[in-house]
């Protein structure tokens, strides 16, 4: 299965980037074959959430790891059936350490604060 | 002639400059005042306008028939504002983020997108002591504001002077107000947060090059930032309005101060008549 991870730069090692709409990065791990690849995020000045929901279902994601998710962006991933965890803290590698030991829990509504207009 | 009144932030004395300065002019030529600060007006406590029409202000949103979607993403790549997703088998459209642009439906190969018109605001169109007043009312849990002072705008009259009344801020709703305006007079107080408000109206006076005219409301709290600030850029402080018991009083009783205190009517006056003619006429002053 894929999942995604905000990240922000391309590596294990890198920080998670907490923003979801306005991360960095996507980093795309498949946690049968473990491999990674990333993408670069290049928000506009709108609707930087629906976008990134765009990209990350766009990759085949079924689960994305952030900081914070907002109300558009959940939205779209709602729509497109991808898992929503949020508070993720540390590396990328730790994260997904985390995920496989199952200490997220999903994200029921938004988190982060919407940016309209 | 168009004048807009701004400043940074609300609360700093906008509307009592705005509806002075309109009240102080009109007898000697013909006035209009456009309160454009849809989502708080105010101007009409102090102007008492007497409406005779409203116009409703509408957007038009993208509805998909999902029957003859094909998911193709078009309509996503195209809109500027990504007010539109395409996700797998679905199609979203953002409705606080669309701007009723009309791209997506044009984009659509196969004619799925139609449109249905959604109630921004409205306008009310009246009169106020004598002049036309109008003013804009964005519908409660609007977000987009500049259609409506786009709106407003289309109902200046060249021939007279333009009073506009402008949403307090730095945003889009604000650089409407301020765009195409003669001279824009920017409302601060001389305080720290005052002079962190005026830099940002002054940036946004100044990216759509209209000249700028500085006017400090309750002159004598605070400190001199404001007044070294202008003084290093260059700009004018055209008035002040000194900080006052009466000049509040009057203004928590919705009283102009034009009415109550007659040589503000002169001070306003003499601020459109010297000054600010001097400011607007050169052109690209700082
Ligand atoms: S452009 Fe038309 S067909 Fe393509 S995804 Fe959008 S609505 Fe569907
Ligand atoms: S009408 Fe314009 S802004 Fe609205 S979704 Fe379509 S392209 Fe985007």
């Amino acid at each position: 299965m894929k999942i995604c991870i905000t990240a922000k730069g391309t590596g294990l090692n890198d920080p998670i980037d907490p923003h979801f709409g306005r991360a960095a990065y996507f980093l795309f791990y498949d946690t049968e074959t473990e491999a990674l690849d990333a993408v670069a995020n290049s928000p506009g000045a709108h609707g930087a959430g629906v976008q990134a929901a765009q990209i990350v279902a766009g990759n085949g994601a079924k689960a994305v790891i952030t900081g914070s998710v907002g109300p558009n962006a959940h939205r779209g991933l709602a729509a497109a059936g991808v898992e929503i965890y949020i508070g993720a803290q540390g590396t990328v590698a730790d994260a997904i350490a985390d995920y496989k030991a199952g200490k997220f829990s999903r994200a029921a509504g938004p988190s982060g604060k919407g940016h309209g207009g | 002639m168009r004048i807009t009144i701004a400043s940074g932030k609300g609360g700093t004395g906008k509307t009592t400059v705005a509806t002075n300065l309109g009240l102080a002019l009109a007898d000697d030529r013909p006035v209009q005042f456009l309160d454009c600060d849809v989502e708080e007006p105010n101007a009409h406590i102090f102007l008492k306008p007497r409406i005779e029409r409203t116009k409703s202000v509408e957007k038009l949103l993208p509805r998909v028939d999902e029957a003859k979607c094909t998911y193709c993403g078009e309509c996503a790549k195209a809109c500027e504002f990504n007010a539109i997703a395409v996700i797998g088998k679905k199609v979203i459209v953002y409705d606080e983020l669309c701007h009723g642009c009309g791209l997506c439906r044009m984009v659509c190969p196969v004619g799925a997108i139609s449109e249905v018109p959604h109630e921004l605001g409205v306008i009310e169109y009246g009169v106020a002591r004598g002049f036309p007043f109008s003013r804009g009312l964005l519908n409660l849990g609007e977000a987009m504001a500049t259609p409506l002072i786009h709106e407003l705008k289309q109902g200046i009259d060249p021939d007279s002077l333009a009073i506009l009344d402008a949403p307090p801020g730095t945003g889009c709703p604000t650089i409407a107000a301020i765009q195409g305006a003669d001279l824009a007079l920017l409302v601060t107080e001389p305080t720290p947060f005052g002079l962190h408000d005026l830099r940002a109206a002054v940036g946004v006076a100044r990216s759509v090059g209209v000249p700028i005219g500085v006017i400090i409301n309750r002159d004598g709290i605070g400190d001199d930032m404001v007044e070294r600030y202008c003084a290093d850029e260059g700009i004018p402080i055209v008035m002040r309005i000194p900080f006052d018991r009466e000049i509040a009083r009057l203004y928590s009783q919705g009283i102009p101060l034009v009415d109550a205190l007659p040589e503000w009517r002169d001070r306003f006056r003499a601020l459109y008549d010297t000054t600010t003619m001097k400011l607007a006429r050169e052109d690209g002053v700082k």
